[in-house]
């Protein structure tokens, strides 16, 4: 089967996008919590990190996935990959 | 539930026809919660009546062990599209609501909040990790395993690389996970069944499995799904409300999630108070006393037995001279039996109990304080760095397994199977961490509301004026609570307390104030929610028998029929023989949830991902690979963790054997690099796999190729 080269620009956004996904899931999660004691200052009556640690990681991870099915959905679409329903 | 129709309609691969089975669906799951909501009213109603406590745990228990049960005889099928993938047409809310419940065990319901309550920060290595694994499932596996459109994860590693060596090792992981993981839920379906109940842990054991039966035995996939989605809303609907009330008691807001930081600002406020407390330090000083006598009557065996026994006898002697109320004597005919009778039996105990006085005089209860990272100090002196680097350490190893292993769980992957397309696949693990975030960030602050009921509220009450909770409590489980007068100054320090992680969520109804009831609903949502991972867990391993095993390896020509009768049978000898690990209540359950996670992630996580982003991987990488991830695993736990150390006969010191200090439960942190370098280093000095392979690879990264 050959690829034509519609396919290969779909499948280097979809690899870009993941990258970048990825990058932002990596900081949220290891970055921070690396820097725990350093970043436990008091944000909004909440120390810092134990909030990133408890919620806010938590939502970005929800925003990743959910941003994530919207942009390759439309992705489909632009490149004629959508499913028929 | 007049009008729950399963079945299947003509043409469901329509749009119009999935639209309308979604309208169905939101009609009936409507009125179903409603009905439950119904449900608890009469029952709260009936209790104010006079309806016994007993009675309203054993309500709750046959009611909803029935409706799953109902649920399953209602979706009952031998079609093999329906029994393995629930016939593809779960709409995304849906297999999110049901993913929600299948991921959501007995630990996060039960044990989370009761972890973050003990431990902190430190637990919050457990929110993250199971809530972060989602994006890696996401990004990496869920659109292409829709895709690939088979029924199990072996059928994916068994087509990509090419036959069945690579089939069979999946079917081994498979299997060892998913039975780790289901021997853990099993054992807490039977501890709730027990407390609802009042029978035997034994027989709560089997009585759960029941439940767990007639709904997967029946109706497979499908039945599990409608299952999962009803347990869903039973189980978040339970774990919420007792949190808001508490919330509304201590602040007046609804809210708890938005308004715990104010409390935990009070709780850390307080911390520094105890710390300094001169009665905290006076009730620790006797436990630094209790621990330091013990040592000594150990270093004086066994002279110091001796003196125990004539000190015992002689006052047994004297109480019986003195004709004492037999009461009295009766106590002291106790004290005397109870003294070791050997010397070796006197050192384990005494052994046992200065581990215990030590373990209680640290400062806090042996709490860390709850808003700060780590434990030790990074500009300390050389202890303290290492405590500090080590606990850091810990805790994101432990994050990366969790995440890593949450992308590698068969019967999560397998859900996002049953989607109606690879669309739908990807919104679906969006409303998936939807619904477990839900429960993900209220438990942190379910956590701080209770800290801060005991440190703010307990701490500093005179005994007799202790709520009635307490004392209800120290009864049911003296290991879940219990309490002391230790310096005997007729008020309650923090030190004088010892309590265990899985009250917080069993008790706060009560702490909240909130009638029976409540109560009785938490305990139905701890165990739908260990229900329905037990459900999806053991179905995966049956399908991994029937569907893998016997159809893929050894008869092909099978007919359907024969391969769903024999996925049933299997299910059932399997559950029994879970059912009877269970009981025999081996090993610590948090740990066996730990190693299913650490060996999920290093036998599976690589094979599937380079499988779909590396086209060059081949058979001999990826058999090897994740032999080799699972071995090291295996191994690194197998040499750590003391009870299998205890089973492998290990006796050289633990410390010999860690690597960087990381704990067991963590071992996947070397199985999984390891198990991604086999793969790629194996599969570059071996041919590259076959055209047909590399199409295969292309026809997953697209939803819909045409072939120009």
């Amino acid at each position: 089967m050959q690829v034509s080269e519609n396919h290969q620009r779909y499948w280097k956004k979809n690899l870009r996008i993941t990258s970048i996904l990825l990058a932002i899931w990596f900081v949220v999660t290891f970055v921070v919590a690396y820097f725990a004691r350093d970043l436990s200052f008091t944000m909004a009556g909440w120390p810092f990190s134990f909030w990133m640690g408890a919620q806010g990681a938590l939502l970005i991870y929800v925003i990743i996935i959910a941003y994530y099915a919207h942009y390759m959905n439309k992705l489909d679409i632009e490149h004629g990959v959508a499913e028929e329903e | 539930m007049a009008g729950l129709s399963f079945e299947p309609q003509a043409g469901v691969s329509n749009k119009e026809a999935n639209a309308a089975f979604k309208k169905g669906l939101n009609k009936v799951y409507g009125w179903y919660t409603g009905g439950f909501l119904a449900f608890v009213l009469v029952l709260a109603v009936a209790e104010q009546m006079g309806l016994s406590r007993g009675a309203i745990g054993i309500v709750f228990l046959l009611a909803t062990v029935a409706l799953y049960a109902g649920i399953g005889i209602m979706s009952r099928t031998n079609d093999a599209a329906e029994y393995y993938v629930a016939g593809r047409r779960v709409p995304a809310i849906y297999n999110g609501m049901a993913t929600g419940a299948d991921w959501m065990s007995a630990a996060s319901f039960i044990g989370m909040a009761g972890t973050l309550y003990l431990t902190g920060y430190g637990g919050l290595a457990f929110i993250m990790g199971w809530t972060g694994g989602y994006c890696l499932v996401a990004l990496f596996l869920a659109p292409y395993l829709r895709k690939f459109g088979q029924f199990t994860i072996p059928d994916f590693l068994g087509a990509r690389y090419e036959g069945n060596a690579a089939r069979f090792v999946g079917i081994l992981i498979a299997i060892l996970v998913s039975f780790v993981y289901v021997v853990a839920q099993i054992y807490g379906v039977g501890l709730i069944t027990t407390r609802l109940s009042g029978l035997a842990f034994e027989i709560g054991v089997f009585v759960g499995l029941g439940g767990i039966l007639v709904c997967s035995f029946l109706g497979g996939m499908r039945a599990v799904t409608w299952t999962q989605v009803a347990q869903y809303i039973i189980l978040i609907i339970a774990y919420l409300i007792p949190v808001v009330w508490l919330s509304v008691k201590q602040t007046g807001v609804p809210v708890p999630q938005a308004i715990y930081g104010s409390q935990l600002a009070k709780v850390t406020e307080r911390e520094k108070q105890l710390i300094e407390d001169p009665k905290e330090k006076e009730v620790i000083a006797v436990f630094k006393q209790r621990a330091d006598d013990l040592k000594a009557k150990i270093a004086g065996l066994p002279a110091t037995l001796e003196a125990d026994r004539t000190a015992a006898q002689k006052k047994l002697d004297d109480l019986r001279g003195a004709n004492a109320p037999l009461a009295e004597v009766q106590a002291a005919e106790k004290a005397l039996a109870a003294v070791p009778k050997d010397e070796a039996a006197a050192k384990t105990a005494w052994t046992a109990a200065q581990t215990a006085a030590t373990g209680r005089t640290a400062q806090l209860a042996g709490m860390p304080r709850h808003g700060t990272a780590y434990a030790g100090d990074p500009n300390g002196d050389e202890k303290a760095q290492k405590a500090y680097n080590d606990s850091r350490r810990n805790f994101l190893a432990l994050v990366f397994c969790l995440m890593v292993g949450t992308a590698a769980l068969p019967h999560i992957l397998m859900r996002y199977y049953t989607t109606p397309s690879v669309k739908e696949a990807r919104q679906s693990v969006t409303w998936s961490l939807f619904f477990i975030f839900l429960l993900y960030f209220t438990a942190p602050a379910l956590a701080v509301l209770v800290k801060y009921e005991v440190f703010n509220v307990l701490v500093g009450t005179p005994f007799d004026k202790l709520p009635a909770w307490i004392a209800a409590w120290g009864k049911v489980d003296p290991a879940l609570l219990s309490i002391a007068d230790v310096n005997k100054d007729g008020i309650f320090q923090l030190g004088e307390m010892r309590i265990g992680g899985d009250i917080i969520v069993l008790a706060t109804p009560e702490i909240a104030g909130l009638p029976y009831v409540i109560s009785g609903m938490v305990a139905a949502g701890g165990l739908a929610a260990a229900l329905s991972t037990a459900d999806g867990l053991l179905l995966t391993i049956a399908n991994a028998l029937s569907h893998d095993l016997y159809y893929k390896m050894i008869d092909p020509n099978a007919p359907t029929a024969r391969r769903v009768m024999i996925s049933k049978v299997l299910l059932l000898v399997v559950a029994l023989l879970a059912a009877y690990v269970a009981s025999l209540k081996v090993a610590d359950i948090l740990f066996l949830v730990g190693a299913a996670f650490s060996l999920a992630a290093a036998g599976f996580f690589p094979a599937l991902v380079l499988g779909i982003f590396w086209k060059r991987a081949n058979k001999w990488g990826a058999v090897l690979g994740m032999l080799v991830g699972v071995s090291v695993t295996f191994y690194y736990m197998a040499t750590t963790q003391p009870w299998m150390r205890g089973i492998f006969g290990v006796t050289s010191p633990i410390a010999d054997n860690t690597w960087f200090a990381i704990a067991p439960i963590s071992a996947g942190v070397f199985g999984v690099p390891l198990g991604f370098a086999v793969i790629i280093i194996v599969s570059l000095l071996t041919p590259a796999p076959k055209p047909e392979i590399q199409e295969l690879v292309e026809h997953v990264r697209y939803p819909n190729i045409k072939t120009a």
